[in-house]
């Protein structure tokens, strides 16, 4: 469904006199298949957004190329913007308008005639369960709502991919999942969906593959069970003092078993082991002989967040 | 055929906007009212005009055409609210006309001035002020390029510095000299000459002088065809170089 090979973008920035160039995006390749939810995993600032406004048209890639549900984005972007439904990150409806008059609006854009818009418009609030509000002015809305009207907009002219720019930031848990259990919705109506975030959680439940992007790249692609896989074996998390850190880590750092190790930087330590069940013991065992005190020890499956730090050497969380 | 029904599409829902608010018609026309009632009457003395009527012959044309500059010059702050909320980049992944995204605004601005010239020439016959209709139509057109103008770059300006913060101090740098270069306020038959020299190069001034020769009832006069020639090509200009700031990247 989308193809891309090398897509690159470059902004300049001005900071006083000098003019700096700033690689968003370098060289991105992408293979997405019909009807799966794709995840662009990534800190803020990694180029997941840059990346989603040049497959939906809004801004021209410096390089590369893309082929998106058939058409070229080089030579065609108008056929592109047919085929495609793109959902901003910060809002698209205007605050005096109602949820109808947008949806009708938003679908006559794409040169629906008025009748076939307005009946389009009717399903898609039934659809949302906006029915209620539809005649209402959108600043009227909640977040939840009004994110749900934006989707609504993004998928009137019934595209064969949608887009979606962090669908999740900012709403509330039960919005959240209620807006997971939409987008599952439209991939049954065989829509693709293609959606950014920042959300360990989001992508793990909700997306069938994932790329993790980090500084303008792609450093790590499948779906969220294979990534995890590729980090063998199990994370033990090793509760330390800050002053207890060093020395235990040096300890640890030389035992066979653990076959990396990471210091967090409140204390405490990171390792990753093939099985956890028999490490925790060992573990124990060395610290105690060294007469290090251990505050807590924890047996985690790797995470997406793990696989992030292997790919990058930073936590996700933390950037 | 798509173009014009774009057009109409996006001129359509700023209007439905712009009426569900309808303060702003108010607004439009409290001020130049306000002009012709306390500042008009100061006229026929400082013109030396010899009846009121002849006074507004003179002051009404240009009262109009400083309407026209302003209610365009300052549309691009909705522009940027609309930014803000997303609604241009929604607009612009659709397969929509980018210069239909433009004309569908300037032309919502363009019919909103002609209600508040409407409701001001109909004041000032109450004013004893005469005009042939052929020319007032004539003088409206004149309007309405200009408007078209302003307001195009107006919204071009607006996609380029996407802040009002920006946005109010250049259109106000701008818009001064033009006025008092443009012999509005006063005609500059009253102006030495080196202040006549450099309002020559004010395209304005040549629009205030063919709307008030048209309000003269003097067709025939050059100042009509140079200043509907001016105002239309720079009309022309204003709206292309500003549909491409629609069509290039904005946020």
């Amino acid at each position: 469904m989308i193809e891309t090979r090398g897509l690159r973008k470059s902004f300049r920035s001005r900071a006083g006199r000098e003019t700096k160039t700033v690689d968003a995006v370098r060289g991105v390749n992408l293979e997405v298949a019909e009807g799966e939810i794709f995840g662009f995993l990534g800190p803020n600032g990694a180029g997941k957004t840059t990346t989603l406004r040049m497959l939906a048209t809004l801004i021209e890639p410096d390089g590369g190329e893309a082929t998106i549900a058939g058409a070229d984005l080089r030579k065609d972007p108008a056929e592109v913007r047919r085929r495609i439904g793109y959902v901003p990150q910060g809002g698209s409806t205007w605050d005096e308008s109602t949820a109808r008059e947008e949806l009708v609006l938003h679908a006559r854009m794409y040169g629906i005639g008025k009748a076939d818009a307005q009946q389009r418009a009717s399903r898609a609030l039934d659809a949302f369960q906006l029915t209620e509000y539809a005649d209402r002015k959108c600043k009227t809305y909640s977040g939840g709502q009004r994110r749900r009207v934006e989707i609504a907009l993004g998928i009137i002219h019934e595209p064969k991919i949608v887009f979606l720019d962090e669908p999740t930031t900012g709403l509330d848990p039960q919005s959240r999942a209620h807006m997971w259990d939409e987008i599952r919705r439209l991939r049954r109506d065989g829509m693709t969906v293609f959606i950014t975030t920042h959300y360990l959680d989001e992508a793990d439940a909700l997306c069938d593959r994932i790329a993790i992007m980090d500084n303008g790249e792609v450093v790590a692609e499948g779906t969220p069970a294979e990534l995890k896989r590729e980090i063998s074996g199990d994370v033990v998390l090793v509760g330390l003092d800050l002053a207890a850190t060093p020395q235990a880590a040096q300890l640890l750092d030389a035992e066979p078993y653990v076959n990396k190790l990471e210091t967090a930087d409140e204390g405490g330590l990171r390792l990753y082991v093939d099985e956890g069940a028999t490490a925790i013991p060992q573990v124990l065992r060395r610290l105690d002989q060294a007469g290090l005190d251990l505050r807590s020890i924890e047996l985690h499956r790797p995470s997406l967040d793990d696989v992030f730090l292997t790919k990058t050497g930073r936590s996700l969380r933390e950037s | 055929m798509k173009f014009a029904r774009d057009t109409w599409l996006i001129f359509q829902r700023q209007t439905q906007l712009l009426l569900r608010n309808p303060v702003w018609v108010f607004v439009g026309v409290f001020q130049p009212v306000m002009y012709l009632l306390l500042f008009a009457p100061l006229l026929k003395p400082a013109l030396n005009a010899p009846t009121q009527a002849a006074a507004y012959k003179i002051f009404v044309p240009g009262l109009l055409v400083l309407l026209a500059i302003f209610g365009g010059l300052f549309q691009g702050f909705g522009l940027i609210a609309e930014l803000r909320a997303g609604v241009i980049e929604r607009s612009r992944v659709t397969p929509i006309s980018r210069l239909a995204l433009l004309l569908g605004r300037s032309l919502r601005d363009v019919v909103s001035l002609m209600a508040q010239a409407i409701i001001i020439t109909l004041l000032a016959l109450l004013f004893d002020l005469r005009v042939f209709i052929g020319d007032l139509l004539l003088a409206y057109l004149m309007l309405a390029l200009i408007a078209l103008m302003t307001s195009a770059v107006s919204y071009g300006v607006a996609l380029k510095v996407k802040s009002e913060d920006a946005l109010a101090p250049l259109m106000n740098t701008v818009a001064q000299p033009v006025l008092l270069l443009s012999g509005i306020l006063l005609p500059l038959t009253f102006a030495p000459g080196w202040l006549q020299g450099i309002a020559d190069w004010n395209p304005f001034s040549w629009a205030v002088d063919g709307t008030r020769a048209l309000f003269a009832g003097d067709l025939g006069s050059d100042k009509v065809w140079q200043g509907l020639g001016i105002t239309a090509v720079l009309a022309a200009a204003g709206v292309v170089w500003a549909a491409r700031q629609f069509a290039r990247s904005v946020r």
